[in-house]
């Protein structure tokens, strides 16, 4: 078996008979929910084709400028996606904490994963860069808003605490301590969860595409193997600096705490 | 000790001029919403001025580390919030804050008995009513050896006979140890007994201010 069977466009539309038999489904059961199903699957498809011509050209001609300006694209739009998530609950200095420590997180891990772990040639290399950080950056996102969740959570329904810890002079730092352990405990789980079931309860995306593609199953595990370990520490990273700097934006100058 | 200067907080509190005397014991009188809690936040830097200054041993307060000032001025709120665990971990919480040395069981035994909660140290804080917490509160931040205390109705969720014992207990350590008390109380017998100075607050504002020798006969 080499290489990977191409699928033509016909074989890819008789895949929308899944898209079908959901639809089926929902409207037999009445419940409300085929517009959001057809809008998913056409926005899913239209993204990808879009996305599949604009890597074949990145691909053919690859540019330094344009791998460092995708990956910025990448980093901006994930950072939009938690300002948005969490809409009016973020003050300034707050949203200033969660772009800076996305940007140094995964900028740092990226980095020293394709220069340091796989050793790529040229450094900016399209097709290492651009999945390897939609996969850093992906998962440093989601680590970010389970963190900011749950540090937004904890400064609101322990704020009795926090204000009486202070009031036996704790420090703005010791007298959130458990809010920020609980928090990283909180962003951390979810990467650690999906690595002991990793192999055994499902294939990870990337080794599954590895494999489809023709590597040998060795190969695409050696670099799912270091991926997972690249995510581990990127999402670690993004929410300690996250957590370290960003206790702080609750308090004023003060050390008093500021009204949510 | 304490001096306020042409302070208002929002539209809380305006106090053009107040003093609170070292070595001395003070109680705020006044009806609920006054502005009394308020007043002993701002003196421990739990709030801050929106106007004017409040001058701490002749220093501007604005100018002290919160966190020092805290430690040398501690308040017991109203409802003092517990900390996960059991009465010692309570007692012992506000030192950890503080980075002190943690003293044994006998001294955290001899202060549950100061503040009449006959307790062992290993009961969990969730079974305590709320009197009972309000004596931990206090046990707490009696052992930080502060050198003023502000207590917001130190007694309010105590019965008549306890409140006088513990009442009579802080007064004491006090005058013996020759620190500062400023106390908020509803109850007008409780000043009256053991003031040197009451002053009355009213919409925010100083409403009247009696010495020892001038209270009620």
């Amino acid at each position: 078996m080499n290489g990977i069977i191409d699928l033509t466009v016909w074989q890819v539309a008789l895949a929308y008979l899944f898209v079908l038999i959901v639809l089926f489904i929902v409207r037999i059961r009445n419940i409300n929910r085929e517009k959001e199903i057809i809008l998913s699957s056409v926005r899913m498809t239209l993204q990808l084709i879009l996305v599949g011509y604009i890597l074949v050209y990145i691909f053919r001609y690859p540019n330094p400028l344009v791998t460092v300006g995708i990956i910025l694209l990448m980093e901006a739009f994930a950072v939009y996606t938690i300002f948005k998530k969490f809409k009016a609950k973020l003050t300034r200095p707050f949203k200033n904490v969660i772009t800076l420590s996305m940007a140094a997180g995964t900028l740092a891990c990226l980095l020293y994963f394709l220069l340091a772990v796989v050793r790529v040639e040229p450094w900016y290399a399209p097709q290492y860069f651009i999945p390897i950080a939609g996969m850093i950056i992906g998962n440093s996102m989601t680590g970010i808003s389970l963190g900011v969740k749950s540090l937004l959570e904890g400064m609101t329904t322990q704020k009795a605490l926090v204000e009486e810890a202070l009031n036996l002079g704790a420090t703005p730092r010791a007298a959130s301590r458990n809010i920020i352990d609980s928090t990283f405990d909180a962003a951390i789980m979810p990467t650690i969860n999906s690595m002991i079931g990793m192999g055994i309860v499902f294939l990870p995306g990337m080794m599954t595409g590895q494999i489809l593609a023709g590597a040998a199953p060795t190969t695409a595990i050696a670099y799912q193997i270091a991926i997972m370990l690249g995510i581990l520490g990127a999402v670690a990273l993004t929410v300690i600096i996250m957590l370290q700097l960003g206790y702080r934006t609750f308090f004023n100058k003060e050390d008093q705490l500021n009204d949510l | 000790m304490f001096e306020f200067i042409d302070v208002k907080f929002k539209d809380i509190i305006d106090l053009p001029a107040l003093c609170i005397e070292k070595g001395k014991i003070t109680t705020l009188v006044g009806t609920s919403g006054s502005g009394k809690t308020t007043i002993l936040k701002l003196m421990n830097k739990m709030l801050s001025p929106t106007q004017g200054v409040i001058l701490f041993n002749r220093t501007n307060l604005g100018l002290i580390n919160s966190v020092t000032h805290r430690r040398q001025v501690t308040m017991l709120s109203q409802n003092p919030a517990m900390f996960e665990g059991n009465i010692r971990d309570n007692l012992q919480v506000g030192l950890k804050f503080q980075e002190k040395d943690i003293p044994g069981d006998n001294v955290l035994k001899g202060i549950l008995e100061q503040v009449k909660l006959n307790k062992p140290l290993d009961s969990p804080v969730n079974n305590l009513s709320g009197g009972e917490k309000q004596r931990l509160a206090l046990g707490r931040i009696l052992l930080f050896n502060p050198e003023a205390y502000l207590l917001d109705e130190p007694s309010a969720a105590l019965d008549d006979q306890t409140e006088e014992a513990i009442i009579e207990m802080v007064t004491g350590h006090v005058k013996d140890n020759n620190k500062t008390l400023v106390m908020v109380t509803h109850s007008k017998a409780i000043a009256a007994k053991y003031a040197d100075t009451i002053i009355e607050i009213a919409g925010g504002r100083c409403s009247g201010r009696r010495g020892h020798d001038e209270r009620d006969h």
